[in-house]
């Protein structure tokens, strides 16, 4: 885990006069999945860029295997997809698979890439009359046939079915396991929480948070207690301690610091209370009040 | 994790890819976009045979005037109204369009040999553009009578094929300047009245003076001009500066071009 095969160094990046990343410290190591998590328009996409040399940073450093990302013998190591690829409409599947294949040194074969993609019967086609979930997995295959030592999935499973999905997250736990580097950008919290090693905030153009998904979630003490009550909501909202609460259908829901206290009191002013549930709070909760409290 | 052997394959040793291949692959795959794109091959192909079996061929009545003779002269200026088109469509409209969608974006994340594109689309620009000279070599030879030394051939065969890199660049230029939407009227916009100012659809010497007078402007005119001296015809200037002059042009469109693309 120790091998270092990105990292930004206090980058900044200007458009004009707003300042769209500022301060970038971040590393990655070979063998871990980082999920870059964040709002709108946080960052997220221009970091990438920047680690791809899409971009030319304004200040501090960027290093992909040690090199400028624009070195070709460093960029020989990553595969990419991105939010937009526009790949050619004319070309059928198989041509886009063996033109990118051809610009590394050992791609995997097309058959293990047909598999690790899911792109089974489309390999005929053109690509500008597949739907937009199989031209991700077009995109995906292009991105990890090369057999990248770091993989950059800027917001991958958007727009895919339950399947296609599964078989990306089975593809890129494997790619993971066996000593590739990825950087993930998604909205889907889910997915960082099923995939992720370590988890980096941004907003703004900065890092709030970073850790492990563990690590991330317990900044948020809070927990959710549900349950059958016929308390009145707001006066449950009122107690100490109490974030919210709120009724839905027959259950309220209570969000708060201090679980226990609020059970045992919930539990004493209700005798008919039932089908209690507590909840820690996931990483959407967490990446809701990180980004709130960092705006 | 128990799958990771079944999912991904052990590597195979070698050390960097192949460079040969990947140009290889990629002009190939360049001739496929544009054998697949009917909007650019067809009237690539077909409007000048056209227009030469049109006037060349069928309203030509033997009227060849002093020097001229019709049949040869449209030829060459067909010839040369033929090869600008997959230097301005096959560059101009497929690198906006390129662009615009974000394909060039992602081939310069990714490790492809950063020239392999442009190498691609001139090696198929001067395909194509061999392609329209053996067309209208062939009607020419066949139903227009022409008779011309090899000497003349091989000196029209080369001008047509190199003749479209000036017009690469121009293409070039305008496909890394405007967007996807905008590129096919502004290539026609060039590529029409150009053809027509230049003499390549009638003689300079039927147009008006003021048109005669500024006819050096314009690149294709002197693509016209050494086309018509391949066979023989009525040309004006010398060899050297009309080749001088489509350096020029070559280069003061190429040059912004790989400025605007390296930027993105």
């Amino acid at each position: 885990m120790q091998n270092v095969v990105l990292q930004f160094t206090d980058v900044i990046k200007r458009y004009g006069a707003s300042t769209a990343i500022d301060g970038l410290d971040l590393r990655v190591h070979g063998g871990e999945l980082l999920a870059l998590l964040g709002p709108n328009g946080a960052g997220k996409t221009t970091a990438i860029a920047l680690g791809l040399g899409l971009l030319e940073a304004d200040g501090g450093e960027v290093r992909l295997f040690g090199q400028s990302p624009h070195a070709l013998a460093a960029r020989r190591g990553i595969g990419v997809m991105l939010q937009s690829a526009g790949l050619p409409e004319t070309l059928k599947v198989g041509e886009l698979l063996a033109q990118t294949r051809a610009a590394y040194a050992q791609p995997y074969s097309t058959d293990d890439c047909v598999r690790m993609a899911g792109l089974d019967g489309l390999m005929d086609r053109r690509y500008g009359k597949l739907s937009g979930g199989q031209q991700r997995r077009v995109q995906f295959a292009l991105a990890i046939c090369g057999r990248p030592r770091l993989l950059f999935l800027d917001e991958p499973t958007v727009g895919l079915d339950i399947e296609a999905r599964e078989t990306m997250w089975r593809t890129i736990r494997a790619l993971v396991a066996e000593g590739c580097a990825i950087v993930l950008t998604t909205h889907y919290l889910e997915e960082a929480e099923a995939l992720a090693d370590r988890v980096a905030v941004i907003t703004q153009g900065r890092i709030v948070a970073a850790g492990t998904v563990a690590q991330v979630r317990a900044r948020i003490a809070h927990k959710r207690i549900r349950c059958v009550s016929s308390l009145d909501a707001g006066a449950v909202a009122a107690w100490p301690q109490v974030r919210s609460a709120n009724r839905d259908g027959e259950r309220i829901e209570v969000v708060t610091d201090a679980a226990e206290a609020i059970v045992r009191r919930l539990l004493a002013e209700d005798d008919s209370l039932g089908e209690l549930e507590i909840q820690r709070a996931g990483l959407a909760e967490a990446f809701v009040e990180i980004t709130r409290a960092a705006a | 994790m128990s799958s990771v052997a079944a999912i991904l394959p052990a590597s195979s040793a070698s050390s960097s890819p192949n460079l040969l291949r990947c140009h290889l692959i990629e002009a190939r795959h360049e001739f496929l976009r544009l054998l697949r794109t009917p909007m650019f091959c067809i009237p690539t192909l077909v409007f000048p045979a056209m227009f030469y079996l049109l006037f060349g061929v069928l309203m030509n009545r033997g009227h060849n005037a002093g020097p001229f003779d019709m049949a040869t002269y449209m030829l060459a200026g067909y010839g040369a109204f033929g090869v600008m088109a997959p230097g301005l469509f096959g560059f101009g409209v497929s690198v906006a369009t390129d662009r615009d969608r974000g394909w060039l974006q992602w081939r310069r994340a990714m490790p492809l040999p950063p020239g392999a594109y442009l190498v691609a689309k001139l090696a198929m620009a001067m395909l194509f553009a061999a392609i329209i000279f053996v067309i209208l070599a062939t009607i020419a030879i066949t139903v227009a009578g022409v008779h011309l030394p090899l000497t003349a051939w091989a000196q029209l065969f080369a001008v047509d094929v190199l003749g479209v890199l000036p017009f690469c660049a121009i293409g070039l230029f305008v496909g890394s300047a405007v967007g996807a939407q905008a590129a096919p009227a502004i290539i026609n916009l060039i590529y029409l009245p150009l053809s027509f100012l230049s003499g390549l659809w009638l003689p300079l010497s039927a147009m008006p003076a003021f048109l005669r007078e500024i006819a050096p402007l314009w690149p294709a005119y002197h693509l016209g001009q050494l086309a018509y001296a391949a066979v023989g015809q009525p040309s004006t200037g010398s060899t050297l500066s009309h080749v001088a002059a489509l350096a020029v042009v070559t280069v003061a469109f190429l040059v912004p071009a790989r400025r605007r693309l390296a930027r993105g």
